[in-house]
């Protein structure tokens, strides 16, 4: 075979290997769950869990944003679980009628400032905004819009130096040093702990942004998907969620 | 009309086809499925029209930065022999086969404000990159000076040696060769391959997004606000589409008249 030739069957073989092995008898079952990239941490503990009070079921997560979920739900794609960060997503989905029963509320998310690690800027509250490189979610996503309400409620007028696509880009921007404090959830707070530190801000407690889920109609084993649901809603739930900084219902 | 040929293989026309309509439908599906009637206002609103104009100046600046710094380099490519000519050649075409995320990460990681360059930069000069309209510069060139530089190169390589040779022997020097000679002969290439850069910077996204972030008038290119406005109004981002297409195309379309053979 010329030398050509052989990279070239090589390279196919490479590409469709994975393929291959992926099609290999594979009996046990999957519980696939989308959720809000905030519920990463929570929701893999959590995936820990249920595994293990489920031989021979394997939960595959999917973390994204919780618009695109929903409508990547509604055009057909499959899952068996949905949790979005809010509920104007969620709807989507139930309008979509992808939802097999009515969502339920369980978990909050409070907003806090983050900052470098020892808040070197000395930022207690919003107030303290002015005059620090900092960010926030644009206004059209979720945790923009609660960023707005309080920051229109303690009358803050300082412009952030970028509005960020979503909570982890906002996050990221803090983390890496390249803005000095940012808005975010916090649990993305507690999720970067080592490289942020938190600042609670007055009165977001009343303005939290509420997580739904609901199992999906399409889903293979309903009693699974409702299985995670229960989990999520257990004493273990809340621990899970609380350890990553949600307020559990 | 008969081709001393032959009939063209039907083996090459439905590929050609396929790809022809893998191309075009979506684009074509994207007019459809807009709502016309609410475009005349979406084109009024102040965060478009930035975004738009912000999109148009800084891929232009990039463009011609890339120009500057890319038509020495395919000249050095092209024209000199030395032993590391393919690495080099390699190191050039890495961005181009790059996620635009991880040419985000890597342009923090030099010219963040703890970055490699970044940090020294600000120390002495208060000036970073980040959240800048240079930035977004700074990341379109990133993502944009391969495709200008190999373009170019073949520009160069194709329009032969021999000429620079001869302009050689009528006692040129390589300088009055390179401006007289070298250039004038690959100028179409080397216009095709500006448009090109300028094209893959007005698309440009992932970089920009990663180390520049999103505010409106300095950071918001259109394919941030396409992003943004996604998430929350469908039919708007829709319509920021369109325009976002209608530029492109116009542009190239306005440019293929008067330089543009190839594109």
């Amino acid at each position: 075979m010329p030398r050509r030739w052989r990279t070239g069957v090589l390279l196919v073989l490479l590409l469709i290997a994975p393929g291959l092995v992926a099609c290999g008898g594979d009996e046990e079952e999957t519980l696939q769950v989308l959720a809000a990239a905030s519920l990463t941490e929570a929701y893999t503990a959590l995936a820990r869990d249920y595994e293990f009070d489920h031989p021979g079921v394997e939960v595959e997560l999917q973390f994204g944003s919780s618009t695109d979920l929903a409508e990547t739900l509604a055009d057909d794609a499959p899952g068996d679980v949905l949790a979005t960060a809010d509920e104007r997503s969620m709807q989507i989905a139930v309008d979509a009628g992808v939802t097999a029963s009515e969502p339920q509320v369980f978990a909050l998310n409070e907003l806090v400032i983050v900052t470098a690690r020892g808040n070197p800027d000395r930022i207690r509250s919003l107030e303290d905004l002015d005059g620090v490189d900092w960010v926030r979610c644009a206004d059209d996503v979720p945790c923009g819009r609660v960023a707005l309400t309080l920051l229109d409620a303690a009358e803050v007028t300082a412009e952030p130096v970028s509005l960020e696509v979503d909570v982890k880009a906002t996050l990221e921007k803090v983390a890496s040093g390249e803005a000095d404090a940012g808005l975010v959830y916090a649990s993305d707070a507690v999720s970067a702990s080592s490289a942020v530190d938190s600042v609670p801000i007055e009165g977001s407690a009343a303005v939290p942004a509420v997580y739904y889920v609901a199992p999906l109609a399409q889903a293979a084993d309903t009693e699974l998907a409702e299985a995670w649901i229960a989990l999520v809603g257990s004493a273990a739930g809340d621990v899970a969620l609380n350890n990553a900084g949600f307020t559990s219902r | 009309m008969k081709d001393p040929l032959g009939r063209p293989p039907a083996l090459l026309l439905i590929p050609a086809a396929l790809a022809t309509a893998l191309l075009v439908v979506p684009l074509a599906a994207m007019v459809v499925a807009t709502d016309w009637a609410g475009l005349p206002e979406q084109l009024r609103s102040e965060p478009l029209r930035q975004a738009l104009w912000l999109s148009l100046t800084t891929a232009t600046t990039a463009a011609l930065v890339c120009l500057v710094l890319g038509l020495p380099l395919a000249w050095v490519l092209a024209r000199l022999d030395f032993r590391f000519r393919g690495v080099l050649r390699a190191l050039v075409v890495v961005p181009l086969v790059l996620p635009p995320v991880v040419a985000g990460v890597a342009l923090r990681t030099t010219f963040g404000r703890r970055g490699l360059l970044g940090e020294p930069i600000l120390e002495v000069t208060g000036f970073s990159f980040p959240f800048t309209t240079w930035g977004v510069v700074l990341s379109h060139v990133f993502v944009s000076l391969p495709f200008v530089v190999i373009a170019v190169e073949g520009a160069f390589r194709a329009s032969g040696r021999e000429y620079d040779a001869a302009a050689a022997t009528l006692g040129a020097s390589r300088w009055t060769t390179f401006r007289r000679v070298t250039v004038p002969l690959a100028l179409p290439g080397i216009i095709a391959g500006a448009v090109l850069g300028w094209a893959r910077a007005l698309g440009e996204f992932g970089a920009t997004i990663t180390f520049n972030g999103n505010y409106p008038g300095t950071t918001q290119v259109m394919p941030n606000l396409i992003y943004v406005t996604r998430q929350s109004d469908q039919e708007a981002a829709l319509a920021l589409s369109l325009v976002m297409l209608v530029v492109s195309v116009g542009v190239l379309l306005a440019l293929r008249d008067r330089w543009l053979g190839g594109i």
